[in-house]
């Protein structure tokens, strides 16, 4: 296996993401680098370029730079390990589980291509509050219901880092303080670094360790 | 009689399963690809939908004759003509069906949509397994529609299987060219019973993918 499916990184890890590109009108020049543990918000207007941040470390899109998780390059010049051998998880906004699987099945398709790790199916249902919805079909999920699932189904990939695109964004307000209360609850002592983006400055403040602006494809300040 | 029937479920079985087989990767990729060149293929692909099933059937006639460039390749292997043969007829009729497979598959395919692929990928499906685990399930209708089209739509051919087999009865006759022999031979009481069963059975396998649509479409 190449060394982008390292799982586990030191304390003294970095993620590290230098990127540029240009789509139409649309350009991004993102260099950072964050802890590898605690929570990274990524908070920036809608178009400013934070989820291209996003699924550039997923390794969903590719552009021109160098992305690194500790010790493991994801992408550098010489090379782009695709996102099946990132062992990054996903929670993108709207429903992030597959349309076709029972929440229960969702979890299982995770589990089954997971090394192992630190995540317990038993705990991870207990805390996220999905028992009672494990036979059901993503489509007859509320919201809030869809985006707990949907992050038991990332943890139970055994990531080693979890990426949040907007998991809030389309939640009625009751659901958000709901499934804010769940992530805040999970986020406590989780053991990946978690890089989390959104809009919403309190939602931040409340959930990340650290907080990166980004605006117009650039990190500010 | 029980013969040509025989024949001709042969005949629309063994196209459908190749088709199922040849299509898939072809409307994956035109479904998939951002080239340029997959409109070409596509359109290619449709082509039998608006030629004249006697230039399919010729063309094919030719390719599978014994003087064709194709049968000098196949002729070590001591084959040396295709045409009036039933294996004439399975590549004909893959020909005259292909886009009755593509077109559906291909339209379930992007339906499949970026998402659920993505996801698969951040939880560690490679490619070959998105496709199979999640692709496909997701793209069953396009199946079941391509399946009952191809079969019904070989079922039903008759210009093709005229030219490339030659209705030789036993092996090439199928049931669209008994039922021109029979009125040609002023056999109109046996011709009606064959043309009321084909009808019978066109109206019963679109009610079929109806239904299996429905059925389906109910548990997204």
């Amino acid at each position: 296996m190449p060394d982008g499916t390292s799982v586990t990184a030191p304390a003294a890890a970095l993620i590290a993401v230098e990127l540029r590109g240009r789509r139409g009108d649309f350009a991004l020049d993102v260099t950072f680098a964050v802890p590898a543990h605690g929570v990274t918000a990524l908070i920036g207007r809608s178009g400013s370029g934070k989820t291209s941040v996003l699924r550039a470390l997923a390794g969903l899109d590719r552009h021109v730079g160098v992305v690194r998780f500790g010790d493991a390059v994801w992408q550098d010049p010489a090379r782009f390990v695709p996102a099946h051998r990132r062992c990054a998880g996903w929670v993108a906004q709207g429903s992030a589980l597959l349309p076709h699987r029972t929440v229960a099945a969702n979890l299982d398709y995770a589990a089954r291509r997971a090394a192992p790790g630190p995540f317990d199916r038993a705990d991870i249902i207990a805390r996220t509050g999905i028992a009672a919805i494990l036979d059901r079909r993503p489509a007859t999920l509320s919201g809030g219901e869809a985006q707990r699932a949907a992050i038991a189904r990332a943890l139970l990939g055994q990531p080693a880092l979890l990426l949040m695109d907007e998991p809030l964004s389309g939640l009625d307000v009751d659901a958000r303080a709901g499934v804010i209360d769940a992530f805040a609850a999970l986020f406590a002592g989780l053991s990946v670094p978690v890089v989390y983006v959104t809009h919403d400055i309190a939602e931040a403040e409340r959930l990340a360790t650290r907080v990166l602006r980004i605006d117009g494809g650039r990190i500010d300040g | 009689m029980n013969l040509v029937i025989l024949t001709t479920v042969e005949l629309a079985a063994t196209t459908t399963l190749l088709l199922l087989l040849l299509a898939t990767p072809l409307a994956w990729w035109l479904a998939r690809s951002g080239s340029w060149w997959k409109e070409i293929a596509g359109a290619l692909s449709a082509l039998p939908l608006v030629l004249p099933p006697t230039v399919i059937g010729f063309y094919v006639l030719v390719a599978l004759g014994p003087a064709s460039p194709l049968m000098a390749v196949l002729a070590p292997f001591g084959i040396h003509s295709l045409a009036f043969t039933f294996t004439g007829l399975v590549i004909g009729s893959l020909f005259y069906s292909l886009p009755f497979a593509v077109q559906p598959l291909r339209t379930a395919f992007e339906a499949v949509g970026d998402r659920p692929l993505e996801l698969a990928a951040t939880m560690g499906a490679g490619p070959l397994d998105r496709f199979v685990t999640v692709a496909m399930p997701l793209a069953r209708r396009g199946f079941v529609a391509a399946a009952i089209l191809v079969f019904a739509h070989t079922i039903g051919e008759f210009g093709v299987v005229l030219m490339i087999g030659g209705a030789i009865p036993g092996r090439t006759e199928v049931l669209s060219t008994r039922i021109y022999s029979l009125v040609e031979s002023l056999q109109f009481g046996a011709a009606h019973v064959l043309a009321g069963g084909l009808t019978l059975f066109a109206f019963v396998a679109l009610l079929g993918l109806l239904l299996a649509d429905r059925r389906i479409g109910l548990r997204p």
